[in-house]
């Protein structure tokens, strides 16, 4: 579903964010993606959403080469990968329900559909009840969760996130963790940033490491 | 629900279903934003109404010094065929061959009117006229010659026609007075230009204004448009609602400069109308009637999209997710 190949980044400060990168991720595949902070992890995530573009090397996503994607088709291509972020990326003037069906109302769904699939992604993250709040009166958890809802509203086939309890407890991580895991159950392929090891090695999930930029394992 | 692959559609009535609904999607989102625009400009009716007051204000200036220099072009109008040519007869010629000779030019085609005035009753009004009434009670004969004023007909050459009655054996000249004429028609015609320039200069600052208010109305939602783009929104459907704005506040400003054109024309008619009554003119105000109101307003509205196009252009480019 995800492929690298010999991809590397270089910032124009010189910074060498990946080098070399080879890698490979299956559709219905749950994948951690972990390193120290500036290991790339980032940069990773951010090439495959086409927040940037490699300085050599290319990336596939469902087979398609992203560099034959030009600025115009960005948004398309973003419609088929839901992200979730470590502070959320929530708007914060608008409620729970106009938040997750952001994706939808872009995607031009008629209003019936949109409810139907807010409510349902909101129920799947147990926040059907808060549909109507802001989002500054729910916790971090909850929060996060409708990011979550957010992300998978539209029904992508990749879910991305970067370092999605980054600011949440032990058990509330546990929480969003097995989230994504059910979403990978109906075949959503998963990759998730995350320096958390604890966390995640206790799952029974590939993991790719990251070292200055460079792979050091987990990659096949 | 809320995952899997979303299924793909495929053959052609799905495809023709889906461009129906791409075009709903599409017309949904401009009322959309139209809707939710109105709603954020009206949720601060203060700086919006300050907003409106700029741009009413900027284009109520060129707007009523249009409509002053109309309404001057229409009483000059009732002066618009004053060209005039006076025939002064030779001495020689009396009074009797000079009726003779304004009986036939007022029969001719070409010719508007001519009107005698004899050498004895121009002298009389002379006297009265002047205040030189002994002057001229002194003088042995009357040094005037009769003269003939001969107004064209409409759309003939004034100086052609001066030029055929100077050949006349009973004229001695043949004036034609147009230059006050050409003065005002040239005064206009200033005004006119200055009013232009003056219009320009104002519709470019509105444009300007209304691209600065959209700028401050973008940067103050930079990061839900990042969370747009992130969501894959696309660059037409971040700029939507920012167009709106623009077209609402164009379009407050436009009939807010009807209302004040509409007031300083209340504000003047009482004294215009006047001023009109001692001059024994039946001159009335022209105002900017239902049409010119709905212009202006359009006016505005397209200057609102002009001013958040150029905003939107040059500011929703630079904000990409970082």
């Amino acid at each position: 579903m995800i492929q690298f190949e010999r991809v590397s980044k270089r910032y124009e400060e010189g910074h060498d964010a990946l080098r070399e990168i080879s890698l490979e991720i299956a559709r219905d595949e749950l994948v951690f993606l972990t390193g120290h902070s500036g290991a790339g992890k980032s940069t990773l995530l951010r090439l495959i959403m086409l927040m940037d573009r490699p300085t050599r090397g290319k990336v596939r996503v469902d087979g398609r080469d992203l560099s034959t994607i030009g600025s115009r088709g960005i948004p398309l291509h973003r419609r088929q990968i839901g992200v979730v972020f470590q502070n959320h990326q929530l708007l914060y003037d608008r409620n729970v329900f106009d938040n997750v069906a952001l994706p939808l109302v872009i995607a031009g769904y008629d209003q019936r559909e949109i409810g139907r699939r807010v409510r349902a992604a909101l129920d799947k993250v147990g926040l059907l009840a808060r549909e109507r709040a802001l989002p500054v009166t729910l916790s971090g958890g909850e929060q996060q969760r409708v990011g979550i809802a957010r992300a998978v509203v539209g029904r992508p086939r990749i879910l991305l996130a970067d370092e999605p309890t980054g600011n949440l407890d032990p058990n509330l991580s546990a929480e969003i963790m097995s989230l994504f895991e059910a979403f990978n159950q109906v075949g959503v392929t998963v990759l998730i940033a995350s320096h958390d090891l604890a966390l995640i090695s206790r799952l029974q999930h590939r993991i790719i490491t990251l070292r200055d930029g460079q792979l050091m394992g987990g990659a096949a | 629900m809320a995952a899997g692959p979303a299924p793909r559609r495929e053959g052609a009535s799905a495809s023709r279903a889906r461009l129906a609904d791409r075009y709903r999607a599409w017309r949904d989102h401009h009322s959309l934003s139209a809707a939710d625009s109105l709603r954020r400009v009206l949720a601060s009716p203060g700086s919006s109404l300050l907003t409106w007051l700029v741009i009413g204000i900027a284009m109520a200036l060129p707007a009523a010094l249009g409509i002053a220099l109309d309404n001057a072009r229409n009483v000059s109008g009732s002066w618009d065929s004053p060209a005039q040519i006076s025939l002064f007869m030779q001495a020689s010629v009396d009074e009797a061959s000079a009726a003779e000779l304004q009986q036939s030019l007022s029969l001719r085609g070409d010719v508007e009117s001519a009107q005698l005035i004899p050498r004895d009753a121009a002298l009389r009004e002379f006297a009265e006229l002047s205040g030189f009434a002994d002057v001229v009670a002194n003088l042995d004969e009357n040094p005037l010659p009769n003269l003939v004023l001969v107004v064209p007909a409409a759309g003939v050459d004034p100086a052609v026609l001066r030029a055929e009655f100077a050949d006349l054996a009973q004229v001695d000249q043949a004036v034609l007075d147009m230059a006050w004429v050409q003065r005002l028609n040239n005064i206009m015609e200033l005004g006119r230009r200055l009013v232009l320039a003056l219009g320009g200069l104002l519709v470019l600052g509105v444009v300007l204004i209304l691209g600065n208010t959209i700028r401050l109305a973008i940067e103050s939602r930079r990061d839900e448009i990042v969370i747009v783009k992130l969501v894959g929104g696309s660059n037409a459907f971040v700029r939507r609602p920012f167009l709106y704005t623009g077209l609402w506040y164009g379009v407050g400003g436009g009939a807010v400069a009807a209302l004040l054109v509409l007031a300083a024309l209340y504000f003047l008619d009482g004294p215009v109308s006047n001023l009109a009554r001692l001059y024994q003119s039946g001159f009335t105000l022209q105002g900017i009637g239902l049409i010119g109101s709905l212009q202006l307003v359009l006016l505005g509205g397209f200057l609102g999209l002009a001013g958040a196009w150029l905003a939107v252009s040059r500011h929703l480019g630079a904000i990409e997710p970082r």
